[in-house]
């Protein structure tokens, strides 16, 4: 016989509440804050949607954007291709898988705010390695704190060295799956090297590929302490990203209305582009 | 098609290879003829498949050569000696439909379109796929999975020769015989040289014409099913084909007799050479029978197992199965075990002994 009872939302109830507690409660403040104004004291006044209408419409909100979607496509463009060659280029086994796997994952280990000092100190003119070696033995003007190319090189370059190796950690995951047999296989059918690539090597690929761009999206989307650290958003507002934008307004200018807003508009961009690509990446392996 | 030709092969996974068990595989000289169907028998690790390698050229071996129609291949590798090999577990491309894994080889090696279609066509009739060349190959079920993989080594034309490292493993049971008739059927077609790794002695046994038996990197014996089956030429042989296997008892030799718990055994013939090492007596548990007369023994289990009755006796504390279709005896009783004598074998440190006698009289 079968017993019905509602015993089940027993065993929910301590998940509901981690999940209020740290997501859903938190979140709902913010939508509190998007729709009204404050001037301290704790008294609010109804605003409506005046808040997103006032931040879509923007400039500086539209070249926020426009700076963070520069950012992730360039990280991306570089960092996919590069980890992909890095994983190839590894050896299967032996003695060198454990080293280098290793020497892979050191840079991940870095917390995220000594890799910006470290890369701060690294770039200076005067005195950093890097800054000193371009300046005064290549002759190269470089100074990220003044020359925003100079600046993007910079975060550009901090960003791969950072975070290149999740991409190939991954990769090589995938890569090392392959059994022996596909690759006899493709030897006796004939198959060039760029044939094996991409009919076995990519495809045998492609799930940890996904997760991994999608990871390296949402993360580069929302990086926030390692720039922050480097260059502060500058020169200018060169290197002013969307994360970097919303704490001048919510905690430099206590904004906290249009920093609601703007958070969740924020929120939704990410939501939405992750969700388009993972819909497309695995579209084929539903049919 | 060729007629290949194994010359002084020898094999060994290490650098320097210091005494013979070293080798993976052993000493070797086999002449294959163009279009047999061939069968490599033998437990995991006897090196079929390091002989399977070697000859498709993913392996070059230590010593010896390979010869395709007398042209010595040894150094060429896999894709320009027009073989094909179909691996334990399917090898497909998975994000290409079958028409295109099919087309594969074809493609890479730069054939027209045009012959391209006519050559799929062709081989996706023959393994009667033509109604899913359109999907896409990683949908397949595994034995589709694996007629794809054959497809794209018989695509090429005039291949010398298609091997099969153990195809059938990753098959369901009821699709095997499809599967290994097809493979026959294929095999007739297209009259290319076969090759077939297994560990399994029903498939060796009704896929090829010859068998090859290896052990420990070693070719025991070279024969045809019937030959394998009642001429063991080593008793791993006669042990490793048949269910249940020859049985093997350890005899005694005086003045060219053999002596097996006190009672004479009559042999096929007379023993050849020396009879020096380990003598064995060796009879097929088909040509036991109980009879009135003979070497006494006690029964010790009966198994019945559907058309055969095989009844395990006990005799000078070994164990002697024998098959009978008549009604069997009772566990525990005593019985007369009575051995055909042509089908009697000698055997001396493993490796047959008698020649069959010149005469129908000469052995009696």
């Amino acid at each position: 016989m079968k017993t019905e009872n509602q015993k089940a939302w027993f065993f929910v109830l301590p998940v509901l509440a981690l999940v209020a507690f740290n997501a859903l409660i938190p979140m709902m403040t913010v939508v509190n804050y998007s729709v009204q104004e404050t001037f301290g004291d704790n008294v609010f006044f109804w605003q409506g949607l005046d808040w997103f209408q006032q931040i879509l419409r923007s400039d500086r909100f539209h070249a926020a954007l426009g700076r963070q979607f520069l950012f992730t496509f360039l990280i991306l463009i570089i960092e996919v291709p590069l980890g992909i060659a890095i994983a190839l280029s590894m050896p299967r086994k032996g003695f060198w898988v454990p080293v280098c796997l290793v020497l892979m994952a050191l840079p991940m280990l870095i917390p995220w705010n000594v890799v910006g000092a470290m890369w701060n100190i690294f770039t200076l003119p005067d005195i950093g390695l890097l800054g000193y070696f371009l300046n005064h033995v290549l002759g190269i003007n470089y100074d990220m704190t003044q020359d925003p190319v100079a600046a993007w090189v910079t975060i550009v370059t901090m960003d791969v060295w950072h975070w290149t190796s999740l991409v190939v950690l991954l990769s090589y995951a995938g890569l090392v799956s392959i059994p022996d047999a596909y690759y006899q296989a493709a030897k006796i059918d004939g198959a060039t090297n760029w044939a094996v690539f991409r009919f076995i090597q990519l495809p045998k690929m492609k799930t940890v590929l996904t997760i991994a761009i999608l990871l390296r999206f949402m993360d580069s989307f929302n990086i926030y302490t390692e720039p922050f650290v480097l260059t502060g958003g500058g020169p200018g507002n060169s290197t002013t990203l969307l994360s970097i934008d919303l704490v001048k307004i919510a905690l430099g200018q206590f904004d906290l209305g249009p920093a609601a807003a703007m958070s969740l508009i924020y929120f939704a961009i990410t939501l939405l582009v992750s969700w388009l690509f993972y819909t497309l990446m695995t579209k084929d392996d539903q049919n | 098609m060729a007629k290949i030709t194994l010359s002084k092969l020898r094999h060994s996974y290490l650098s320097t290879p210091k005494s013979d068990s070293d080798y993976a595989l052993k000493e070797i000289d086999l002449d294959w003829t163009d279009g047999g169907a061939y069968a490599l028998l033998g437990p995991s690790g006897c090196g079929k498949s390091t002989l399977l390698n070697i000859i498709s050229g993913l392996l070059v071996p230590s010593e010896g050569q390979i010869l395709f129609d007398g042209k010595d291949v040894t150094a060429l590798p896999p894709d320009q000696r027009n073989i094909a090999q179909v691996f334990q577990f399917p090898v497909i491309y998975d994000t290409m439909t079958v028409y295109d894994n099919l087309a594969f080889p074809l493609r890479n090696r730069g054939r027209d379109e045009a012959t391209v279609h006519k050559r799929v066509m062709a081989i996706a009739e023959m393994l009667e796929v033509t109604g899913m060349l359109d999907q896409k190959a990683a949908g397949l079920s595994p034995d589709n999975k694996q007629k794809i993989s054959m497809g794209r080594g018989l695509v090429r034309e005039d291949v010398n020769v298609v091997m099969f490292d153990e195809p059938l493993t990753v098959i369901d049971p009821h699709l095997k015989w499809k599967l290994r008739s097809k493979l026959k059927e294929l095999h007739q077609r297209v009259k290319a040289t076969m090759i077939y790794v297994t560990h399994d002695q029903t498939e060796a046994l009704t896929f090829a014409d010859q068998v090859v038996v290896m052990q420990l990197g070693e070719v025991v014996q070279i024969g045809t099913p019937v030959e394998l089956f009642e001429r063991p030429a080593h008793t791993f042989v006669g042990h490793f084909i048949g269910s249940p296997g020859m049985n093997i008892l350890p005899c005694v030799v005086q003045h060219g007799a053999a002596l097996f718990a006190g009672q004479q055994i009559a042999l096929e013939g007379p023993i050849q050479g020396a009879a020096n090492g380990q003598t064995e007596i060796g009879v097929r548990p088909e040509f036991v029978s109980l009879a009135g007369h003979g070497l006494p023994a006690t029964v010790t289990k009966v198994s019945d197992i559907g058309r055969h009755t095989v009844v395990e006796c006990e005799a000078g504390g070994h164990r002697i199965n024998a098959i009978t279709d008549g009604a069997a005896p009772e566990k525990g009783s005593a019985v007369h075990l009575a051995f055909r004598q042509d089908m009697t074998r000698l055997y001396v440190d493993g490796w047959l002994a008698t020649s069959p006698a010149a005469d129908e009289q000469g052995a009696a």
